[in-house]
């Protein structure tokens, strides 16, 4: 049985208050991105109607929503996420190439997760930063004007965080 | 130097933070239409300043607030629209990520002019380091007095809560966005009824994109009057524009409305020219929903007047030779860009992001999607771009949201201005998958003639 810690469920307290009396349906996408990273980093059944419950509301409803963004995974993922963007202005500045050198590094496809269940290969659309391209996103920040050198080195820097929080 | 009024102190160190930001003149608009204007006054301000909606549609926002339903005992809201998801797009996070207090405050006068009580940021969830920044701006404000009850002993309270998307470029579409707010799907709604009338919790709800808002502060300290008198006509005052691609200079640049093209595109205080000595071969102005121009109608309209910056000479010539400022995604191609690649990219992009409600969106954007994904990897037919033709036109106008007329005309306008290379793609499919096309007669006139 998973369960939020009090911390969390003080947090999701907070964000309930942000919304009118009766509407903490609102506060679901919130909810549902704190669930998975709390639970995994991606939402399973388990997971999805754990959060219905908090929320009060019908497990389908939870689906629903689940389903229809991009940022909530449905499958277990790794450890770090490259979600690299693939749109035109990012192709302008080289994002193929970009994505052909991460492919071969990490040896993995798009939507694919490497062995270890280190890294997850993900192609993206626009994510909004089209004039720092090529860039891709990696947890809650941005890598930006990315080259080869710099794929090398945000995998090794995984790698090490990976290895120090073991 | 152009006037700037947004982006006029982001040079400051620390600006981000409430004292520098005070210290520089911030939150002087709320003190003033708290203290000596009516909500009726700041509207009616917004009016004159001919200001229009920063978010694409460019609709006259102070005609959009007065258009609100205001029944008694019904609470109303305003919902600030930070979901920038439009390619080519990347204005609203740099106002938010380094001068956050300015949307903070331009929040709080149009929440005091729209009388809403409880105003949300609904902003797109992968920004998520910047929902840390105005969250950390909204409690700087509340700490100070400019949020809570009773603001300034003047009666009105006023919270501003972040709400975080989690990926759907359709949440940018206002009832999408209202729906996603309530903890559902961004299925965009049937309109009527319209959001000013039953909006968010089916109350009179404003939508408003970030610039819009931050650029009433500025408006209610110089006054509408002179707010108008920037720019050309009905293109009034500055436009943040985000110019990416092929360019020297990529970034985000505050113009006043009455620059032109050339000017925007070369002098080294925008974008600085196209990189690598490289030649123009297109450009799409205003966001990927926007009709791709070729180099020889970008600078010069059909009629061989200068185009200009203003939403009125970027659509002069309309869908024909034209094109529009739409959100002010200005991307750049240069002669060694692909169109046939590109336009595959938008289709796939408009496929990706279909809500699915509408059968013509949703099958036409997987059709364009899979014709031009044969065309690009060297399995296409001439009579695949005819097809295209058809397809596109049978989306167009026949949605619920614009989000089908946004996926047709990209692909519309790259034929009706780029049918050559298609056509070649098409009968060259193995020298298509080794070189590009290259400029043929689109050449940059301006370049070619040095
Ligand atoms: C598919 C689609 C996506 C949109 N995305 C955005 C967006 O990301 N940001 C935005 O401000 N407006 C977006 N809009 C426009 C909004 O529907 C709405 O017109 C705008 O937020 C109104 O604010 P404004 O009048 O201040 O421009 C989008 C519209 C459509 C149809
Ligand atoms: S046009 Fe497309 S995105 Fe808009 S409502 Fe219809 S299916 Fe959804
Ligand atoms: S196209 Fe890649 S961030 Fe916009």
């Amino acid at each position: 049985m998973i369960k939020f810690s009090e911390q969390k469920l003080k947090e999701i307290e907070q964000i309930i208050s942000h919304y009118p009396e009766g509407k903490q349906k609102s506060a679901l996408l919130p909810v549902l991105h704190i669930a998975q990273q709390e639970f995994g980093g991606w939402l399973s059944v388990e997971t999805m109607d754990y959060v219905a419950t908090v929320l009060n509301l019908l497990p389908i409803e939870v689906y629903e929503v689940a389903t229809f963004y991009s940022m909530y995974n449905l499958k277990p993922v790794g450890r770090y996420i490259f979600e690299v963007c693939q749109t035109g202005p990012c192709i302008t500045k080289g994002s193929d190439n970009i994505i052909k050198y991460i492919e071969e590094k990490l040896g993995i496809k798009p939507g694919e997760t490497t062995a270890d269940g280190l890294f997850t290969l993900k192609t993206v659309e626009c994510l909004g930063a089209c004039g720092y391209a090529p860039m891709m996103q990696l947890g809650k920040s941005y890598r930006e004007h990315l080259t080869k050198e710099k794929v090398n080195a945000i995998i090794e820097e995984c790698r090490m965080n990976a290895e120090k929080n073991n | 130097m152009a006037r700037k009024l947004l982006l006029d102190k982001i040079g400051i160190e620390g600006i981000r933070y409430y004292d520098v930001y005070r210290k520089n003149g911030g939150y002087a608009s709320v003190e003033k239409v708290l203290k000596t204007m009516s909500p009726d006054d700041v509207t009616k301000e917004v009016k004159k300043s001919g200001l229009r909606g920063r978010g694409g549609a460019g609709f006259p926002t102070g005609l959009k607030w007065s258009f609100l339903a205001k029944p008694a005992g019904v609470p109303r809201y305003l919902v600030c629209n930070a979901d920038e998801s439009e390619p080519g797009t990347f204005k609203d996070r740099f106002l938010m990520e380094f001068i956050p207090h300015l949307l903070i405050e331009g929040l709080i006068v149009s929440s005091y002019a729209t009388g809403s009580n409880r105003t949300y940021i609904y902003i797109r969830g992968e920004f998520g380091w910047i929902v840390e920044i105005l969250e950390q701006a909204i409690a700087e404000a509340n700490n100070n007095g400019w949020l809570g009850k009773n603001i300034l002993g003047s009666g009105f309270d006023c919270e501003i809560f972040v709400h975080p998307g989690a990926g759907a470029y359709i949440c940018g579409e206002e009832t999408a966005l209202l729906e996603s707010l309530e903890g559902k799907r961004g299925n965009p709604r049937i309109k009527p009824p319209f959001p000013a009338v039953k909006g968010l919790y089916g109350c009179p709800t404003v939508v408003n994109n970030v610039e819009t808002l931050a650029t009433v502060v500025p408006i209610i300290s110089m006054g509408g009057d002179e707010y108008a008198k920037i720019g050309i006509g009905k293109s009034a005052g500055t436009k943040l524009i985000s110019a990416c691609g092929n360019i020297n200079k990529p970034g985000v640049y505050e113009i006043e409305m009455n620059i032109s093209v050339e000017e925007f595109l070369y002098s080294d205080e925008y974008c600085g020219g196209i990189a690598n000595g490289k030649r123009l071969k297109a450009c799409v102005p205003g966001g990927s929903s926007v009709p791709i121009l070729p180099a020889n109608l970008l600078l010069k309209t059909a009629k061989g007047e200068t185009r200009m910056m203003t939403y009125e000479s970027l659509s002069d010539g309309g869908f024909q030779t034209g094109s529009m400022l739409g959100s002010g995604g200005f991307i750049v191609y240069d002669e060694d860009q692909c169109i046939v690649r590109n336009t595959y990219s938008f289709a796939r992009f408009y496929r990706h992001e279909s809500c699915g409600q509408c059968s013509p969106c949703r099958e036409g954007t997987l059709w364009l999607t899979k014709i031009l994904y044969d065309i690009e990897y060297g399995k296409g037919k001439m009579k695949d771009i005819d097809l295209l033709w058809h397809v596109q036109g049978n989306i167009e106008g026949n949605t619920i949201c614009p989000l089908g007329d946004a996926a047709a005309w990209p692909v519309a306008a790259a034929i009706r201005h780029f049918r050559d290379e298609f056509e070649w793609h098409i009968t060259n499919p193995e020298e298509a998958q080794r070189r590009n096309y290259g400029l043929a007669h689109y050449a940059d006139t301006l370049q070619a003639e040095v």
